[in-house]
């Protein structure tokens, strides 16, 4: 019998980087590979732009364009050997799909730059300090906490440790800005802390720490759901609940048995028919099993009234949302949560003005003074997307900085505006594959906190980046939350760079594992088929029965 | 207005020359991975014709599993002293990528999985290399999951120890379902 040849790695997009060493002795798969390729297309697309960009501007190129390139690359250039150091076996997309993103918003915030001191010789103002160049050290500075990550995080079970801690950590950070003397108010919300001259916005890293916690907290409440599952499976085929009953939950309260059932015997009572069952199941774990559900509610509605955030905490409410769905596998979880969000929504926009303004603008845009009043923000951006057309005015070509904060909130619009509704669609692709490479590395986590971890970071870009354009384009009420990697903001660049990390440690160490388990079953392929099943009990069942109960 | 402004139409060229190639580069994306989800392209599937890739067994159309030659040697459990009087004769694919595929039964174990070597080789994200195998035993076939990440179903039932299958009754692994047939 010969051994079946070994299995070989498909190259997905070239082999021009075929011979690159791969450490450990374990033949990773040419990931790193595409990766590059990738890489190397995201700074060619950067550089395009800039290029573009200088055109319209100047009427000619300069050696300039050729710096930033070469800057662009030294900077992803070390974060993709970083990942060769430390992630080998990663996903090879999500790692260019921000360095194309992050390079596009660079040359926007970069344009945008450009009007405003255009703006401000014609005037004879003095030039306003550059955001590009402010962008690009915090674009630095999450590359090196890219890095970090990658290098600190080397197992992502260990964040499990942390769960509570985390959660903790969270919520403290969420409501740090709450603070008077720290927190500041900046642009109409209170999201900002400032420690001398930095301001920074500490939501972006809860955004993380509260990933790590709900990951962790539901990853239990999974556990309690699926025993509910396997219980209820098993009672349909046996008729007897409190025999079958086995596994994790053996301790329930005493009573706590849902209507129409049965009391069962003494110890093991079945509550598990209901949804109250679990409820009560999850109740009967201790505080410690619904106090960070009921912290985590309060929390979101704090953020939402006292530091008027709400993109933050529709951002928080949607991932909760989510991993919950995920861990639990009911869609009613969702139905319930979202009635509870449409009440609290509701009971916001009646309690609070700053709600009622938010709707105001959105719902009224054109009426009334509101156009050159409360909406200007976004009906200049609505008016920059029509401009912008099918293909876009061509970059430099049109005048996004009619938009205000037209570099964090509305660089959307900007881009609208010169790329078009192609160029917009191409960015929101971008957007797309990242979130659908997330949810793969959910998809094939073989641990539910892995699982769990990646949904909700994947989540968290897929939703932000939902709040944020759907705000723009004026599909929901503007929020304040920034475009992850494209706007300009520095907490965010930074915390987004972590999320990736962290998605791709989740990644590296899945496949990893499938590599390793790979070499080592392919030594003896026969052995798994040919050996004798060994059955440890028979159970009779009756001839008429469908025989498919498990033999224990 | 400005005389340095470049040609009205080189601009327009280097618009739509920008726009392409940025979708270029989603395009490219997508393409790395399209191999995930739509098995190998043509092109990769022959190149990989001496060495399987392991993706799949072919990469689009009506998949054809390779099915592995009954083994001599071994010894067939005899239909006459089964205990079940109408051995199952097939395994039929029923849903998935591979529907209509029938593997005749030898009395030879049927692994199934993601690995090459699989006697059913199948080309989804919820299998594991190693999924499942289908194990003869007195006349009778069980199933049982090889320790797979998202599990074998054996008519909703989640398989954890090996279960006999009774003819017609749905084995489910992925999207792909099984059932023996007479």
């Amino acid at each position: 019998m010969t051994l079946p040849p070994r299995r070989q790695w498909s190259a997905n997009l070239t082999s021009a980087f075929a011979r690159v060493p791969s450490p450990q002795g374990v033949e990773l798969p040419p990931y790193r590979r595409s990766e590059l390729v990738l890489l190397v297309a995201a700074g060619i697309l950067t550089t395009a732009a800039l290029s573009a960009l200088t055109l319209a501007h100047d009427g000619h190129l300069t050696y300039h364009i050729a710096t930033y390139a070469l800057g662009f690359y030294v900077l992803w250039g070390f974060v993709h050997l970083a990942m060769r150091r430390f992630a080998p076996a990663a996903d090879p997309l999500l790692m260019p799909l921000c360095a194309a993103l992050n390079g596009l918003g660079l040359v926007m915030i970069y344009r945008l730059d450009l009007a405003r001191s255009d703006a401000a010789k014609q005037a004879g103002r003095a030039i306003p300090p550059s955001a590009a160049h402010t962008q690009i050290v915090w674009t630095a500075l999450s590359v090196i906490v890219f890095a970090l990550v990658l290098a600190l995080v080397r197992n992502h079970s260990t964040l499990a440790r942390y769960t509570f801690t985390a959660g903790l950590a969270g919520l403290v950070f969420l409501c740090l800005p709450a603070l008077p003397g720290i927190g500041a108010t900046i642009n109409g919300a209170r999201l900002w802390l400032r420690v001398g001259p930095f301001s920074f916005q500490p939501s972006e890293i809860s955004k993380i720490l509260l990933a790590i916690f709900f990951a962790g907290y539901l990853r239990t409440f999974g556990a309690l759901m699926s025993a509910h599952v396997v219980t209820k499976a098993r009672r349909r085929s046996t008729g007897n609940a409190a025999a079958a009953l086995t596994g994790a939950i053996r301790r329930l309260r005493p009573g706590a048995h849902g209507p129409g059932e049965p009391a069962a015997p003494a110890d093991v009572t079945d509550s598990s028919g209901t949804y109250t069952g679990v409820i009560s199941r999850v109740w009967s774990k201790g505080p410690r099993f619904y106090v960070p559900a009921i912290l985590t509610w309060v929390a979101g509605l704090g953020v939402l009234v006292i530091e008027r955030d709400l993109g933050s905490s529709l951002l928080f409410f949607g991932m909760f949302l989510v991993v919950l769905y995920v861990a639990s596998e009911r869609a009613r979880f969702v139905v319930v949560g979202l009635g509870l969000f449409i009440a609290a929504a509701l009971a916001a926009y009646h309690l609070f003005s700053h709600v009622q303004v938010r709707v105001d603008i959105w719902l009224h845009a054109f009426d009334g003074t509101n156009p050159s009043n409360k909406s200007y923000q976004l009906v200049q951006g609505l008016y920059g997307f029509a401009a912008g057309g099918i293909t876009g005015t061509g970059l430099g070509r049109g005048h996004p900085n009619k938009v205000p904060f037209a570099n964090t909130d509305f660089i959307m619009a900007s881009l609208g505006e010169e790329l078009g509704l192609t160029g917009v669609m191409a960015i929101l692709m971008m957007y797309l594959l990242i979130v659908v490479r997330g949810m793969r590395v959910a998809l094939t986590a073989p641990d539910p906190f892995g699982k769990l971890l990646a949904t909700a970071l994947a989540a968290t870009l897929g939703i932000q980046v939902f709040v944020q354009v759907g705000g723009v384009m004026r599909l929901i009420p503007l929020t304040g939350v920034t475009l992850p990697f494209v706007s300009y903001g520095g907490s965010s660049l930074v915390a987004n760079a972590a999320i990736i990390a962290l998605l791709l440690r989740i990644s590296d160490t899945v496949r990893r594992r499938q590599a390793e388990a790979q070499e080592v079953l392919e030594v003896e392929p026969d052995q798994v088929a040919n050996v004798q099943t060994e059955i440890v009990r028979r159970v009779e069942v009756p001839e008429t029965q469908e025989t498919h109960e498990p033999a224990e | 207005m400005d005389p340095t402004q470049p040609n009205e139409l080189v601009l327009l060229l280097v618009k739509i020359g920008y726009l392409t190639l940025l979708w270029a580069f989603v395009l490219l994306a997508v393409r790395a991975v399209r191999a995930d989800v739509l098995g190998p392209t043509r092109r990769q599937a022959r190149r990989g014709a001496g060495a399987p890739v392991g993706r799949g067994p072919t990469p689009r159309g009506p998949a054809r599993p390779r099915v592995a030659q009954p083994r001599a040697g071994i010894q067939v459990p005899s239909a006459l002293n089964a205990p079940n009087a109408y051995p199952p004769s097939k395994l039929v694919v029923t849903k998935g990528p591979l529907a209509g595929t029938v593997i005749p039964l030898t009395g030879e174990p049927i692994t199934i999985g993601r690995a090459p070597d699989s006697t059913l080789v199948l080309d989804d994200d919820f299998a594991s290399g190693r999924h499942a195998r289908l194990v003869p035993h007195d006349g009778r076939w069980f199933v049982e999951d090889l320790n797979s990440t998202n599990g074998t179903f054996l008519e909703h039932t989640k398989v954890t120890t090996p279960m006999p299958v009774s003819l017609g009754a749905p084995v489910r692994i992925g999207k792909t379902v099984l059932e023996f047939r007479r």
